[in-house]
């Protein structure tokens, strides 16, 4: 088993957990095995490996390019131009808060000040220290006739204030969780 | 008997045998013989599949802005509720009326009753609804579809379109939005869906359709206006037997939902009208790009594909006429730049969205280099109606230059915020104030912005242009997906200029160096700005840049990426000089111009949570002068760091800047 697994990677003995992501990618690329040429399967491609973990591990970029044999860089350039791909991992909720243009005149930056003090998210980062919330901010979300608005998971909020952006997290936070 | 299926044997329609009246007999069949019992059988199960068999119709608005204002819970107790008043009833998931600010919409159609529809329903309203309604009054609702004149309470409720929000529509494109079911393709075709398709392949040429789309005086409704029957045209002349034909749903315009709407609404009048363009241009493949930001919409899509592949309006020798088209979805990962048409297909094929040149141009060398066309939801949306309608009826409305009708999307400061679809050359102020009821909560008018990040501001005088692709131009916005974002008095100008530079910057591919440095360079100046470090001659910087960034980039984006920051300064330049010269801001609007807080002590409880929130120690409970009874905050100007923590934290809105 460690010699095949030393095969697989070429050289460099590579972990437990890479070695698993790269087996699940390699189950993933069945749906896209008939695409021609394999690199229009890039981006939906992409979108299942984001689905099934959350976001994109870095072996996982890997065997993404070697699977629709292109090389590393042009996945990794794909990977971080669009807005849908993250590189870093999740936490069980993710916090959408629109910023499109109705949005913003509605106070939208406010909002998003509120939530990310709220749970405590630092400066560079994007979830919060226990890892149950994400925040990202998104172009539009085209509920505009309900600005300011966010997403939690994919239950929409709409006609948000302070007070009921608080009260909307704090019930994510007692929330039991299905085992 | 579902509506999809064969009356009785004599009908020999498979998709391996396709007929050519296969849409037409499915609701006034049968047509290829006579049997009183088969049209018995066609009528009751047209009228069963949208009555059940106990003719009582609910419908309920779940589209996206829908369910973001609660329709789940609304359609799970309806569902509930339904199942112990009245077990036969259809119970229907419909898409938006466009009248967003009504959501959640409840519409009740009792055979032989007037039709009532129910504006802003939560949960616990349903049943008293249900039981005054079946009881034979339509109290409490907000407008009547059709009034039958044996209801209660009946004379006090207005029909739908006598509201002042639908009242100047012309709707065509959102027709159905709102009204049939968008997963259903059975009502689709009721209510009169695929008979273009059905003209157009039995009885026109390619060159036929090209010609009606022509003379309908159509234009591209993603932004530029280009004439849709010149583009079908050009494509259609090039030679080669591998052609594209592509639907732009990749909406990334903030503030505009228009096609979002359209899909989820009625997705197979986007997908008959991407057949008939397909047809018109010779292609044999076809690819939706839907943004994956908006879920439903590419559910809607996807389903309404799947439904024209089974019952044989897609896939080889559609409805018997040799016709092949195969089409799939494809999910955008989300980019600004998409709406380029070259760096939408470099999407597709798998690389970076990055414009490249022109020409050529998509319809010579497109998509993997072959002839390609690419068309927006809306623009399609509109092209089944031309074919049945004819082109000269749709080309009587709008302007001579600008035919037809347009979706608007009205949000921001408006009372009533939603979609709405007019004539174009429709006055700004007949949609903000006649449609979308003006301004709330007593403030006034300021501005208007339209055509999103492309687009422009326009001030007060400005109201009574028409929206049409020439006059805005000439104003300094551009018609561009058709959002209206409407500004009150509380809005800043300059920071609306600095939000919109903000998406540019970022949405900015990096192609080419006037809009990857130049746009970054106006956003520093205009940051500073708001930040009350403007210089004298930033305004004239201001200008220079957007003239060297409109005249050198590479794509459309980053042509018109200045276009925010010329109408603003064009024609509020005296709210820039004022953060400039003035060290204000006269929206009240930026924060670094806020001079101080302080707590009002009438609404103050001395709760304390400021006090717990200030991170400078700034705010102490004291007795205020006057006072009788309980603590109030007072905030230490010398301490406090303007941080305005104590404001956003206060549940009585007792903390409030100082200008």
């Amino acid at each position: 088993m460690r010699l095949f697994r030393c095969l697989y990677q070429g050289v460099s003995v590579i972990s437990e957990v890479d070695y698993e992501q790269r087996a699940k990618v390699g189950i993933l690329y069945e749906n896209f095995r008939e695409h021609d040429p394999p690199q229009s399967a890039l981006i939906p491609f992409l979108q299942d490996v984001q689905s099934e973990f959350g976001y994109l591990p870095k072996a996982t970029i890997e065997e993404v390019s070697k699977l629709l044999q292109v090389s590393t860089s042009h996945v990794y350039g794909v990977a971080t131009f669009y807005h849908q791909f993250r590189l870093r991992p999740k936490g069980r909720y993710l916090v959408t808060v629109c910023r499109g243009t109705a949005c913003h005149v509605k106070g939208s930056e406010n909002i998003n000040e509120i939530i990310r003090r709220e749970l405590g998210i630092e400066p560079e980062s994007d979830t919060s220290q226990n890892g149950l919330f994400t925040v990202q901010q998104v172009r539009c979300v085209g509920a505009c006739s309900l600005a300011p608005v966010m997403k939690i998971g994919e239950e929409f909020y709409g006609g948000l204030t302070p007070v009921k952006v608080r009260r909307i997290l704090s019930s994510y936070r007692h929330k039991k969780v299905d085992p | 008997m579902n509506v999809m299926e064969r009356c009785c044997d004599k009908c020999t329609h498979s998709t391996s045998t396709p007929c050519p009246d296969f849409v037409t007999c499915r609701v006034s069949g049968p047509l290829c013989h006579k049997d009183e019992d088969c049209k018995r059988r066609i009528l009751r199960s047209v009228e069963e599949s949208l009555y059940g068999t106990a003719g009582f119709r609910v419908t309920v608005g779940t589209s996206t802005c829908g369910l973001a204002s609660g329709a789940q819970p609304v359609y799970d107790t309806l569902k509930t509720t339904l199942e112990e008043m009245f077990p036969e009833a259809k119970l229907v998931r419909t898409g938006c009326m466009g009248s967003c600010y009504a959501e959640v919409i409840v519409e009740l159609d009792r055979k032989g009753y007037s039709q009532a529809v129910y504006n802003k329903v939560a949960p616990e309203n349903v049943r008293p609804i249900l039981k005054s309604y079946l009881s034979g009054s339509v109290k409490g609702a907000y407008a009547l579809r059709t009034r039958k004149g044996n209801m209660l309470e009946e004379k006090n409720i207005p029909l739908i379109d006598d509201l002042p929000f639908f009242k100047y529509q012309k709707r065509d494109a959102i027709r159905n939005c709102g009204v049939i079911d968008p997963k259903s393709i059975e009502e689709y075709i009721i209510s009169g869906g695929y008979s273009a398709l059905t003209k157009v392949l039995k009885g026109m040429t390619p060159e036929e359709v090209i010609e009606e789309v022509s003379k309908s005086g159509l234009r591209g409704r993603g932004g530029a206006g280009f004439p849709t029957g010149l583009k079908l045209k050009l494509c259609r002349q090039v030679k080669g037997d591998l052609k594209y034909m592509i639907c732009n749903a990749d909406e990334g315009d903030p503030g505009a939902f228009m096609n979002r709407l359209t899909a989820e609404g009625d997705p197979h009048k986007v997908l008959e009208g991407l057949i008939i363009s397909a047809y018109a241009i010779g292609a044999r493949e076809g690819i939706i790009f839907v943004r994956a930001e908006k879920p439903l919409m590419a559910e809607q899509l996807s389903h309404a594909i799947n439904e024209a592949k089974r019952y044989g309006l897609l896939g080889e020798n559609i409805l018997g006429s040799g016709f092949n088209l195969d089409v799939r979805p494809m999910l955008s990962a989300g980019a600004f730049v998409c709406g380029e048409e070259t760096a939408m297909m470099a999407a597709i094929e798998g690389r970076r969205a990055m414009p490249r040149p022109r020409p050529p141009f998509p319809a010579t060398k497109g998509l993997w280099e072959l002839p390609t066309t690419i068309n927006n939801v809306e623009t399609l949306a509109h092209i089944p109606t031309i074919i049945v309608e004819g082109a000269e009826k749709y080309s009587k409305m709008g302007t001579l230059k600008s035919t037809g009708t347009k979706v608007y999307c009205l949000a921001g400061k408006v009372e009533r915020t939603g979609a709405a679809e007019v004539p174009i050359g429709t006055t700004i102020r007949q949609l903000i104030f006649d449609i979308g009821g003006g301004i709330p909560n007593g403030k006034t008018f300021k501005a208007v912005q339209i055509g999103g990040p492309s687009g422009g501001c326009l001030p007060e005088d400005s109201l009574d242009l028409p929206l049409d692709y020439e006059s805005l131009q000439e104003a300094g916005a551009i018609m561009g997906s058709g959002g209206i974002i409407v500004l009150d008095e509380d809005t800043c100008i300059v920071d609306l200029a600095r939000y919109f530079l903000n998406f540019t910057t970022a949405e900015s591919c990096g192609k080419c160096t006037p809009c990857r440095v130049g746009l970054k360079a106006m956003l520093e100046v205009v940051e500073r700005i708001t930040q009350g470090e403007g210089r004298p001659e930033d305004l004239q910087t201001l200008q220079k840049l957007s003239n060297v960034v409109t005249d050198s980039s590479l794509c459309a984006l980053g042509r018109t990426a200045p276009n925010p920051i010329l109408s603003t300064i064009r024609y509020f330049k005296t709210e820039y000089e004022a953060h400039i010269s003035g060290d204000m801001c006269p929206a009240h609007s930026c924060k670094h111009f806020i001079k101080g807080y302080e707590v009002d002590q009438l609404l103050c409880r001395g709760c304390e949570i400021c006090t717990k929130e200030c991170p400078a120690n700034a705010i102490n409970l004291s007795m205020a002068t006057g006072a009788k009874s309980a603590n109030k905050a007072q905030i230490n100007k010398d301490l406090c760091i303007k941080c305005g923590r104590c404001k956003t934290s206060c549940p009585f809105g007792a903390v409030k800047e100082v200008w």
